[in-house]
């Protein structure tokens, strides 16, 4: 029994940016029943095939992003091409205080369930709609994934070193924070309703929210007239204000092996410094915030030059040591593995899966004191909950479920 | 079936009142100011929250970050801290202090949520941590925003937003092909902001949780822990498949590389071509915009596009061992960039998705808040600063909810601004 164990959520998400939303809510223990197509076998969400893989095996079950995503939900199939499934939908939703979906924008409208559809069979249903622009505005029609939505919300842009194409993300950066978005949005609308019974529609556009991660680039331009997109920018790994310096990536001992160096005010640069003990440190230009930004080319050779000789776990030790924000760039086993502040906090739950055995996944990154969240369930093979949703829940028959599955409806 | 706007969008969803309030209207939260809980308590208030932020004597140290209006370096001319900040109210308390401490406790013992980010122990050697204030307000939600949790063994350690997200994950995954070049921190304290949503949502449950029973409870936030879960494949792929992502050139880091997929526009600016075509139609969609452009005779590989529609498309699966499926997918990529290289990247953007292609543009942040899509939503809001006497325009909401909206109410507090909050008689705890 979560905290939330008294919610339901009728889901349509998928991939991350949906999925990831109901993910959440299911480790507090709320019922997320999530829906997907038999004709297809929910290959709507790519990820079901996808790899990372645990074998050899391939196929619908066996995708690990899949899995990673959909830990603690309830998997039913529905065929809402069908009137039956029309039906089976509108009872679900009768019984759902969130309908939440990761559509393109317009498609849960076209197979029959527009939000006053969903008003009509729930007056306080909660609906969170999330895609790439949102339901409103000229580009709502416009497709995206992850890599998409952070170039246009300006999140690319901003990633990347002088005289370079931009970096960018790396990974669908915005699709964990459309789901993390969702989610709060999800639990802030349930404070509402639970407050004045009234349900409503949540039109989350992913890039919206991509371009609220970026308020002090904006407000630079918009008050300073200085824009983002100008020579020499970005410089994403020097401090983007002259707040810090010296503040960089820098090669460490071995092959592709780094560390990250910031130097908060001059303290640090004192503390920085006394550890690393050679002559330069001692130019006098370095003692002031202004010099080191002003030597910055300098100082970033001579401290890449110290760096490169050095192990980067032992600049981790010695720099952490004496007090100093300076870290190893982790490879992902390091951070998984070996490193106390994701280990000891529990951070990678086992789940157990029908076909994949044991599995670790991401888990979540707090903990509640009397309610803290669950994650000890993978999520069931494709229809595995049907009998529990439209047996248990909507009270049908092992017979008309029987049926339900030879006439094609789940 | 669903009605379209003249843009062939779906119908959109309802306008809110003009009168109606946030979700959160009625939650008091107090927040000891601090870079780790800042962006958490703009949430919370952009949402209608009641947030409280109390600052030491001097101001918060987040007062010192830049940017600056006019480069002026001034507490009250942070836009860092503007930011941050909006739609709070701000007291100044000296926590060092034994009547400020007083005073601190008085006011969570109004408050539903404490939201703060001290060092851990530091609170509770001051006599006024979560479990001191506890007997006075059994509801209250305490949430601590820290590095590693308040318990870990690496509670102490320091930290800032370069540093976190080199240790957490995310820049191992973010750079260039080329691996001498330094894996990059993507700009805009984005990893202080990820702690930020995930304490903000914790926040949120735990509410629903003390609205449900009047118990409230302690939410220990792990900032490295919320950037190591905000890393897609690189972390389920070691998890899953014991695999290793490497960083490439502005594309997903991957365990096997990806082919390099950048253009240049017709102005020089970089232009990612994004997935390639492989379905029939998709090839159709090409061939149509170059002839539409009359630019056939520019593009003689043209022929291998008729191909792939002829063919009704090509499965990815063949491309290594079908050469001229290899040929078919190659100049469905050419095409990308042949087109680009003649647009601007915003034609390239709009006439692409306008034909059903998903393709960006890629904007820098004030692009954004220019474009007409975020225009027609309403995303930037302008709003007048007395503290300047001008119109300032900001970011706005991050999600649109129609009953109870994100709502601007307020700047960031100037020093002190509602020391009458604290000052006064206290206030009776509302219900």
């Amino acid at each position: 029994m979560g905290v939330l164990s008294n919610l339901r959520i009728c889901d349509f998400t998928g991939q991350l940016a949906g999925a990831g939303a109901t993910r959440t809510l299911a480790a507090f223990g709320a019922q997320v029943i999530r829906i997907e197509d038999p004709v297809t076998e929910g290959r709507w969400d790519i990820l079901r095939g996808m790899e990372p893989f645990v074998d050899e095996r391939r196929g619908g079950e066996f995708g690990g992003g899949f899995q990673n995503h959909n830990v603690e939900k309830l998997a039913i199939t529905l065929n809402l091409r069908t009137e039956r499934g029309r039906e089976l939908l509108a009872e679900i939703v009768a019984r759902s205080d969130v309908v939440a979906e990761n559509f393109a924008a317009g498609v849960l409208a076209r197979l029959g369930f527009p939000y006053e559809r969903l008003r009509e069979i729930r007056p306080d249903v909660i609906y969170v709609s999330n895609c790439g622009f949102g339901h409103r505005g000229p580009y709502s029609a416009f497709k995206t994934w992850g890599p998409i939505v952070q170039a246009c919300s300006g999140l690319t842009f901003t990633s990347g070193l002088p005289d370079l194409p931009p970096a960018g993300w790396g990974y669908s950066y915005m699709d964990h924070h459309g789901a993390n978005f969702m989610a709060f949005a999800i639990l802030a609308a349930l404070v509402h309703r639970n407050r004045t019974g009234e349900g409503q529609w949540v039109d989350m556009s992913c890039t919206d929210a991509g371009a609220a991660m970026l308020g002090p680039v904006v407000l630079d331009y918009t008050v300073n007239g200085r824009p983002a997109r100008r020579p020499g920018r970005p410089d994403s790994n020097h401090d983007e204000w002259g707040s810090m310096a010296p503040h960089n990536v820098y090669a460490a001992l071995g092959d592709d092996e780094w560390v990250a160096i910031a130097c908060r005010d001059d303290a640090d640069w004192e503390r920085l410094a006394a550890v690393v003990d050679e002559d330069w440190v001692r130019d006098p230009r370095y003692a002031t915030l202004a010099g080191r930004l002003a030597a910055q080319a300098d100082l970033d050779d001579r401290l890449g030059a110290w760096c490169a000789a050095r192990d980067k776990f032992a600049v981790q030790a010695a720099l952490i040591g004496a007090g100093v924000p300076g870290v190893a760039v982790q490879r992902p086993g390091e951070r998984i593995e070996d490193d106390p502040g994701t280990t000891d906090f529990g951070l990678w739950p086992w789940v157990e899966h029908e076909l994949m055995g044991r599995l670790r996944v991401d888990g979540l990154p707090y903990h509640l004191a009397e309610t803290d969240w669950s994650i000890e369930r993978a999520t069931s093979l494709l229809g595995g909950d049907n009998d529990l949703v439209y047996g248990d829940l909507l009270g049908l028959s092992a017979a008309e479920i029987d049926d339900l599955r030879a006439e094609g409806v789940i | 079936m669903a009605t379209t706007g003249p843009h062939g969008s779906p119908e959109p969803p309802p306008a809110p009142a003009a009168d109606a309030l946030g979700p959160l209207t009625g939650l008091r939260v107090v927040e000891l100011a601090h870079e780790a809980t800042e962006f958490a308590g703009r949430m919370l208030a952009d949402f209608g929250a009641e947030v409280i932020l109390v600052e030491p004597p001097g101001g918060a140290r987040q007062r010192t970050y830049g940017p600056f209006v006019d480069d002026v370096p001034d507490p009250e001319r942070s836009l860092w801290f503007w930011h941050y900040n909006t739609n709070k109210f701000g007291v100044v308390l000296d926590l060092d202090v034994a009547a400020d401490r007083e005073t601190f406790a008085g006011l969570a013992a109004t408050a539903d949520v404490v939201l703060e980010g001290e060092t851990p122990g530091r609170l509770a050697a001051l006599g006024i941590d979560e479990p001191d204030l506890r007997a006075a307000n059994p509801g209250l939600v305490w949430t601590s925003v820290t590095p590693f949790g308040r318990t870990n063994p690496r509670a102490l350690e320091p930290m800032t937003d370069l540093t976190l997200l080199a240790n957490a994950g995310p820049v191992w995954s973010c750079g260039y092909d080329d691996h001498t070049i330094p894996p990059v921190r993507g700009g805009g304290n984005q990893g202080f902001q990820t702690a930020g949503i995930h304490a903000a949502t914790a926040t949120l449950v735990a509410v629903l949780h003390r609205d449900a029973t009047g118990r409230g409870q302690h939410v220990d936030v792990s900032m490295h822990a919320a950037n190591n879960v905000t890393t897609e494949f690189a972390t389920y792929g070691w998890l899953v498949a014991g695999e290793t992502v490497q960083r490439q050139t502005c594309r997903h880091a991957a365990a096997r590389p990806t082919q390099f997929t950048m253009s240049t526009d017709k102005d020089g600016r970089f232009c990612p071509t994004g997935v390639p075509p492989r379905a029939a139609k998709e090839f159709r969609t090409l061939i149509d915009w170059i002839d539409d452009r009359g630019w056939r005779d520019d593009f003689p590989a043209i022929a291998f596009l008729e191909l792939g529609e002829e063919r009704g498309g090509v499965n990815f699966a063949d491309i290594a061992t079908d050469p001229l499926v290899g040929e078919i997918f190659g100049a469905g990529r050419d095409a990308l960039i042949f087109i680009a290289s003649r647009l601007t990247s915003y034609e390239f953007f709009l006439e692409g998705q306008t034909r059903g292609l998903a393709l960006p543009v890629i904007y820098s942040p004030e692009e954004v808040v220019e474009d007409p899509h975020f225009r027609a939503r309403g995303f930037a809001v302008e709003q007048h600063h007395p503290g300047i006497d001008r119109t300032v325009t900001y970011a706005g909401a991050p999600v649109t909810m129609d009953a109870s909206p994100w709502r601007w109410q307020r700047h960031a507090p100037t020093l002190g601004e509602h020391q009458h909050l604290v000052d006064g008689p206290a206030r009776p705890q509302s219900s």
